[in-house]
């Protein structure tokens, strides 16, 4: 018996060394302890303050660059075979949903050439579908793994690169990744902690910081109707009509070319600098080896025309090229310092593939956080001292049991946190508040069991074990039937209901092991001592 | 102490003007939630924005409704209990509108009740890196010899007092006491900065389809749990037991709700939490009962479910009150000091765990009677369960074995 004690004993200190071990550490100092304390638990945005950000890729955008690029190569495919065609052009679809629905139309291929045109077709473009439509005409739709597997490699690529602004922009804390919840697979979760002040962090994470030089053909416009009148309504083939950044509410029009020269995934360096003479600041870029090829034989080609800078789909300038210009350029008209070094950032951290709707926002602000803690904190303290005072009143000494078990399970509840690494959120507090309720229960259950035994006229060992057995019963009932209900909440809950549901499963764990197995080793630990007892301070 | 020894209190036999009080509790709730077009749901589960505001001073409440008015922003204000702060709602689902309005609000508030900024930079607005930016140049200038991680420890100080001290600082000469503010350091702080009398301290914006699927799921997912929690309990009692339970619980959660929708309270994301809390919490209290009765039953094969059940109550009587007692200790402890935050988990939380304690009683144990005397009339169809003993005691000897055997059949049977 007594040997059983102390083997048990053993173990629960082992539990409770492991326990402290993982919420403080072995600290050397009281500011090692603060410090330990603070990076193994981990509070969540709600409680520490920061910023949450849900935002929505536009991933039909990259269907629309994807299939833009495809009718390109087919335009230089097709000329190179010798197969003429009147048209070709892509629909629009401009939803999420739609986005798979792309169709790039091919009309009239003549009909002796329609062999010749399949098989290249079928060689070349091997992630599309033809489907004839009449004798000349063909529609391409993409292949649904095709398909599938551009969403995936959009939204990789878009998560790379919005983490790369955000290291960019020092928010080292951040993180970002999917939502995780069904049928929104084209959403990600970014959050921020300590940023109390989303909107700059907003505006560069939203920036898709497309830079194109194109073509210019025609304009400036002062209006786009002007410009739609100078070409009989109609825009002629392969061209698009970009507004210019608006300066000192002066809006004007340019007719580009729609595929660019040379675009804004081809830059090496991007830096904000400031024009030695103007005093204005400016933000140039380097191109990378092939963009350099390309763009030195374009501007040798064309010397006297002009190119327009395109950035997120407004004409930055439009110069003249006067010479031969190989690997670098300079967007100007930013005007100060913080523009030039946004746009920096943006051209370095690399174009997002697609644009972003944000569908949610939430921040709270640092000292709404630490307010709500020190409140929430308080009034839980307050509300647990009055719990163990009573007990203490009301049980006496097995009070003291009781009050060990509470605060060994909290003990328990946090170390788990922070070895799983998980956040406690405000939802998670909720499910700490459902354990200590449940945890009073279970020790009350056991001691009201005992008195019973007691009344009924038992000995004290005997009265003990069966107030614990019998009460055993119920509290595996009691317990079981929530851990099963956290189950389903976990599985099919959403975030906050998820956090719930773990922070309680723990708790419960915790407690079967602190109200029932430890409470009772202290129980037989102090009647092991006493060769005959008699009463029990209950 | 003890409290209650040896009750023996009649539970059941008072349960009808108990069962027409959740009647009408249960009426009362869902007809204020038909009359008011379901719950009152916050921007968690039908879109919009909150934007909780920090006042040094709050204006009168009509003053900042007036004002937003005036610019035709439709936008709703609340003050918060006991701080310097108004809650505004907007109402609007459209992703650019909500913007837009949103800007617009904390401009027009900002241009009403701040201060001008006359070229200086406001310290409440902003996080530490961007004060550090500010201030590196003008401390350089004033010849004060700081190196860059000096003025950001600075900045961090400066932000870090602001965050103790609710999101404002309300004048600069406060900031004596942060370190690293030397007299020197306090003068260009007063040259470059200026402390506006308001700040934004909070902004919840949803979506409208993040809203609705979160909606969606949090019913989903309690539904599920509830269906779980149900074939647990009547695999380890019986199926009526599950049933019971589970409509205790569901009892009490709608009489929550219809509670929410009287006093006009708005459910969000935490406040379902605490739904989730008094579902686990009413379902503990069932169970405990349960588990007595599922005992008692044992141990007295010849006694009426009935007595049994008012049994088993007042054996669990001490314990329940003395649960209940201290957990709504603790949520009223919350409700009453836990801050706005908290309030309406704590509110929820308070009348989830009366109505939970009660429904064990009232709702899930007359259930077990009510389904225990169905079976009864359907195994006897000619014989009312209150009607005489149906056997007919031949001779003395016989008489005290017959209602034994007549007994048996109305006890529940257990696993």
């Amino acid at each position: 018996m007594k040997r059983n004690i102390k083997i048990k004993a053993v173990l629960i200190v082992a539990v409770i060394l492991v326990c402290i071990y993982g919420i403080i550490g072995v600290p050397k100092s009281k500011a090692e302890l603060i410090a330990n304390w603070k990076h193994n638990i981990h509070l969540g945005l709600d409680l520490s303050g920061g910023t949450q950000l849900v935002m929505q890729v536009q991933l039909q955008d990259a269907f629309k660059t994807n299939a833009d690029r495809t009718i390109d190569r087919i335009k230089d495919e097709l000329q190179k075979d010798g197969i003429q065609f009147a048209t070709i052009d892509r629909n629009d679809p401009n939803s999420l949903e739609t986005a798979d629905k792309i169709e790039i139309d091919i009309k009239g291929v003549p009909v002796e050439k329609s062999s010749a045109f399949r098989s290249t077709m079928s060689d070349q473009y091997p992630e599309w579908i033809l489907t004839p439509l009449n004798s000349t005409d063909y529609k391409l739709t993409m292949k649904p793994t095709e398909a599938l597997k551009l969403k995936q490699d959009t939204m990789s690529q878009f998560t790379a690169t919005i983490e790369r602004k955000i290291n960019a922009l020092g928010l080292t804390e951040s993180s970002v990744q999917p939502t995780g919840r069904s049928d929104a697979e084209a959403e990600l979760l970014v959050q921020l902690p300590g940023v109390d002040d989303p909107g700059h962090v907003k505006q560069i994470l939203q920036t898709q910081a497309v830079l194109e030089w194109d073509e210019v053909k025609d304009g400036p416009y002062n209006s786009r109707d002007e410009a739609l009148a100078k070409h009989g309504g109609i825009l002629p083939l392969g061209t698009k009509l970009v507004p210019t950044a608006t300066r000192g509410g002066q809006q004007g029009w340019y007719l580009v070319s729609r595929s660019a020269i040379v675009t804004g995934t081809d830059i090496r360096d991007s830096r904000a600098s400031q024009d030695p003479t103007t005093g204005r600041w400016e933000t140039g870029f380097v191109l990378d080896q092939q963009a350099a090829k390309r763009f030195e034989n374009y501007t040798a080609n064309n010397i006297g025309n002009r190119a327009a800078i395109v950035v997120d789909g407004q004409v930055i300038s439009a110069p003249t090229i006067q010479s031969r210009i190989s690997d670098s350029g300079r967007i100007t008209g930013a005007t100060n310092q913080e523009e030039a070094s946004d746009l920096a950032l943006n051209l370095r951290a690399g174009s997002l593939p697609a644009g972003v709707v944000y569908e949610e926002e939430r921040t709270v602000g640092p000292s709404l956080g630490a307010d709500s803690i020190r409140e929430g904190f308080r009034a839980g303290i307050a509300g647990l001292l009055a719990v163990i005072v009573w007990m203490l009143v009301y049980y006496r000494r097995s009070g003291i049991n009781a009050t060990l078990a509470l605060v060994l399970n909290a003990v328990i509840l946090v170390a788990a946190l922070s070895y799983f690494d998980a956040t406690l959120t405000l939802p998670g507090i909720a499910g700490v508040i459902l354990t200590i309720g449940m945890a009073v229960d279970s020790n009350v259950l056991i001691f009201e069991r005992i008195r019973e035994e007691l009344r009924a006229g038992k000995a004290v060992v005997a009265a003990v074990d069966a107030g614990f057995s019998k009460a055993f019963g119920t509290i595996i009932d009691t317990h079981v039937t929530t851990v099963v209900s956290c189950l389903f909440l976990f599985i099919f809950g959403t975030g906050p209901v998820k956090g719930f549901a773990v922070t309680l499963v723990i708790g419960l764990v915790a407690n079967v092991f602190t109200a029932v197995f430890v409470s009772k080793t202290i129980f037989d630990w102090e009647l092991s001592g006493k060769r005959q007892v008699t009463a029990l301070s209950i | 102490m003890e409290l209650f020894r040896n009750t023996n209190y009649d539970f059941l036999g008072k349960k009808w003007p108990f069962i027409i009080l959740s009647l009408l509790l249960t009426a009362a709730g869902l007809t204020s939630l038909a009359l008011k077009g379901g719950p009152r749901y916050g921007i968690d589960f039908k879109g919009g924005a909150l934007i909780r505001v920090a006042f040094a001073q709050r204006p009168p409440v009509d003053k900042v409704r007036a004002v937003l008015d005036a610019k035709g922003l439709n936008a709703d204000v609340q003050e918060v209990q006991g701080k310097q702060e108004d809650i505004i709602g907007i109402d609007l689902r459209e992703d650019r509108a909500l913007q837009a309005a949103r800007q617009n609000i904390v401009g027009t508030l900002t241009a009403s009740f701040g201060q001008p900024a006359n070229g200086k930079y406001n310290v409440n607005a902003g996080g530490a890196d961007v004060l550090a930016n500010q201030l590196r140049v003008p401390l350089q200038n004033a010849g004060i010899a700081m190196n860059d991680q000096q003025v950001n420890d600075l900045a961090a100080n400066i932000i870090g007092y602001r965050t103790q001290h609710s999101g404002l600082i309300h004048n600069l000469d406060d900031l004596r006491s942060v370190p690293g503010v030397t007299p020197q350091v306090l003068n260009v702080l007063k040259q470059q900065l200026y402390p506006d009398t308001l700040a934004v301290v909070g902004v919840d914006q949803v979506g409208p389809r993040i809203g609705a699927e979160l909606q969606h799921k949090a019913i989903l997912a309690v539904l599920y749990a509830l269906g779980g929690m149900l074939v647990y309990i009547a695999f380890r009692f019986e199926w009526i037991y599950g049933a019971a339970a589970v409509v205790a619980v569901f009892h009490d959660t709608i009489i929550t709700i219809g509670l929410f929708s009287l006093f006009n309270k708005e459910i969000s994301l935490t406040v379902v939490a605490a739904l989730l809390t008094l579902v686990g919490y009413s379902m503990n209290d069932t169970i405990v009962t349960f588990d007595r009765i599922r005992e008692n039953l044992k141990l007295l094969r010849r006694e009426k479910l009935e007595p049994i059940i008012n049994l088993s109550v007042n054996q669990t009587l001490s314990r329940t009150v003395l649960t209940s007692g201290l957990t709504l200790l603790t949520a009223l402890a919350l409700f009453l000091f836990g801050g706005q935050v908290l309030n309406g988990f704590a509110f929820a939380l308070v009348c989830g765990i009366i109505v939970g304690t009660y429904s064990s009683v009232y709702v899930a144990a007359p259930i077990l009677v009510f389904f225990n005397n169905f079976m009864e009339s359907q195994k006897h169809p000619s014989v009312a369960p209150s009607a005489p003993k149906p056997v007919v005691p031949k001779g003395p000897a016989a008489q005290p074995k017959a209602p034994k055997q007549n007994v048996r059949g109305g006890t529940a049977k257990v696993k």
